[in-house]
């Protein structure tokens, strides 16, 4: 019985999100429904959990068939705190949306792609067998795509022809390494995909499958040379599309990379994982130039997306338990800022009426503290202490250090200058400066973006201000991580 | 038999890449359908390749087909049979909407 709470994180939000499209006109209505149940499946999430942390890992065996022949659901530590992160976005956005959503664009069915994607993501996290994420992949990229046309303007239908092409042509690629792995290893449950790969010693067959499958969660996530679709897709939609794609859809493939390359792709390291430290330091430089390449407040955010990926790589490329900390603590901080930093923008750009930054000054006259919150998730951003940017960032470097990887380590730090310098120029140059008397101030819709951005910054703190409290429980991850038996044993139970 | 169908499977993934690297948008839209075939095909080629054997296994059949690459073909012909879909009538909504159906044309700029 107890095991059927691995898939409530994923099983409530379907049923919530396929309701929703039943009264999709009456908007109060499905607001209110929408963001009672998001608190509720939070709280759910947030239960599991707990009863992970007491209890180890949840399995459920779907249908009752047995481990290796049917589709397993895990909810271990990693998973479900990357799910609890999620749904703590989702709460944010579904607080966020009613300011920000034109009319139409609410009764058009938002609420329920936005339950589909939490669905989607939720169950790419929780699922212990590789075709099973590849459909998880397809309904959270399924939902993402009428996220990304809603509205439908001009600028979101050229957008979105790009991001629904690279993003079907990885699926498809992703279909057939799955294809190529069952031909050797004959499964798809990663558990037991990870047992054969060790028992044949990963022959080099198996390496060339592993990087195949690199590529195809690197183009989901974003690494260099792949991410050049990203950044436009991403803000042609409304800020709180954008701010789930930016925080949630990049973190899920890596998270997969996470959990295939620390499980089932561990034998040949110098080949595999040393790509990996090469692109990590690749997708850190570009990424960062690119952020300071535009003027466009909403792309240099997107930009950003892009070097917290590649730190992220550095934690699985340098492959020790505290690389792995290091990769799952920047995963929980980047989705929780990443969130922030777009719903800030989109506060932004929507009180200043344009995104274009040479045509907006001196905004903290009008709004400080819109101004004074966007300081602190730069700041949150970067890494400056006591934020939870930094605790990520001086993990992840210990990680590398302990590797004796010191070039990556200088090149993250190098590239995390470029990033606070790419967001203070926003600061500079929107906030500071002369009061810009054109615009009249509004100040009641301040006041409803601020506040789903505080709470997320809220988080942001307690996490770098807390860090004491929760990095034993992310560093015990770390070893879970380094260990891949545990993983196996629960699922397998031999 | 599964050489054959590999080399199939190929040549549909070609074809598609080239399609996909075309200017107009039902090309494109060709060329994703085409590798969604290939990848298909391809499924179907790693289970072995039987012909008239059941897809169960009892105690006493010997020869019998792998029941699972059927099941995961099902699967992704479903979704794709979806995606494609949608990408039909997203590529005529962005084709009307921005009055031209040559992807060239429809580069981003940074500033709209």
């Amino acid at each position: 019985m107890i095991s059927n709470l691995a898939a409530l994180p994923i099983v409530i939000p379907l049923i919530v999100g396929v309701l929703a499209a039943l009264f999709h006109k009456k908007l109060k209505l499905v607001r209110v429904y929408a963001q009672v149940l998001t608190l509720i499946n939070t709280g759910v999430v947030a239960y599991i959990l707990f009863y992970v942390h007491q209890n180890g890992s949840v399995v459920l065996e779907s249908g009752d068939w047995m481990a290796p022949f049917g589709i397993v659901l895990v909810a271990d530590m990693l998973s479900m705190t990357l799910v609890l992160t999620t749904n703590i976005v989702a709460i944010a956005c579904i607080f966020y949306a009613p300011k920000s959503l034109s009319q139409k664009q609410e009764e058009f069915y938002f609420y329920t792609f936005y339950f589909l994607l939490i669905s989607g993501v939720s169950g790419a996290f929780i699922t212990g067998d590789l075709f099973n994420l590849f459909v998880f992949f397809e309904v959270l990229l399924m939902a993402s795509y009428g996220l990304i046309v809603l509205g439908g303007e001009k600028v979101q239908l050229r957008e979105s022809m790009k991001y629904v092409l690279i993003n079907l042509f990885s699926s498809m690629l992703f279909v057939t390494t799955i294809a190529f792995l069952y031909s050797v290893v004959g499964t798809v449950n990663m558990a037991q995909i990870a047992e054969r790969v060790g028992e044949v010693e990963q022959t080099g067959i198996l390496t060339t499958i592993g990087i195949l499958l690199f590529f195809v969660f690197g183009t989901k996530a974003a690494l260099f040379p792949l991410y050049y679709w990203l950044p436009k897709p991403y803000i042609a939609p409304n800020p709180v599309i954008s701010a789930l794609f930016g925080a949630l859809l990049t973190k899920v493939g890596i998270y997969s990379l996470l959990r295939v390359f620390s499980l089932i792709f561990v034998h040949e390291r110098d080949v595999t994982h040393e790509f990996f430290i090469w692109i990590a330091a690749l997708t850190l430089i570009f990424g960062s130039i690119g952020a300071l390449s535009t003027n466009n407040i909403k792309l240099v955010v997107a930009y950003n997306i892009i070097p917290a990926v590649g730190f992220m790589l550095i934690g699985i490329g340098v492959y020790n338990s505290t690389g792995f900390s290091g990769t799952v603590y920047y995963l929980v901080h980047d989705m929780i800022i990443k969130a922030a930093l777009f719903l800030l923008v989109g506060a932004v750009a929507y009180l200043a009426g344009t995104s274009d930054l040479r045509k907006i000054r001196g905004l903290i006259h009008h709004y400080p503290l819109l101004g004074w919150m966007f300081f602190i998730s730069a700041f949150v951003l970067a890494g400056i202490p006591p934020f939870s940017g930094f605790v990520g960032k001086l993990v992840l470097l210990q990680g590398a250090m302990e590797a004796d990887r010191i070039i990556i380590a200088i090149i993250g730090l190098g590239s995390s200058l470029l990033i606070l310098l790419s967001v203070i120029r926003i600061f500079i140059r929107g906030f500071w400066g002369e009061k810009d008397e054109s615009i009249t101030p509004n100040r009641n819709a301040a006041r409803g973006f601020i506040m789903p951005v505080a709470f997320l910054l809220f988080f942001s703190v307690l996490l770098g201000v807390g860090a004491e409290w929760f990095y034993p429980s992310i560093e015990s991850i770390g070893d879970y991580l380094m260990n891949p038996e545990n993983y196996i044993e629960s699922i397998l139970k031999e | 038999m599964e050489i054959i169908m590999s080399i199939l499977a190929g040549v549909l993934f070609t074809t598609g890449v080239y399609n996909l690297l075309q200017k107009q948008m039902l090309r494109i839209i060709i060329g994703t359908a085409l590798i969604s075939h290939g990848a298909h095909l391809f499924i179907l080629t790693m289970g072995e390749l039987k012909t008239g054997a059941p897809p169960i296994l009892e105690d006493n059949i010997e020869l019998y087909t792998d029941p699972l690459p059927q099941a995961l073909i099902l699967t992704s012909i479903v979704i794709s049979f979806g995606v494609t879909s949608l990408l039909l009538v997203l590529a005529y909504r962005a084709s009307k909407e921005n009055g031209t159906d040559n992807m060239e044309k429809l580069r981003g700029n940074e500033n709209d």
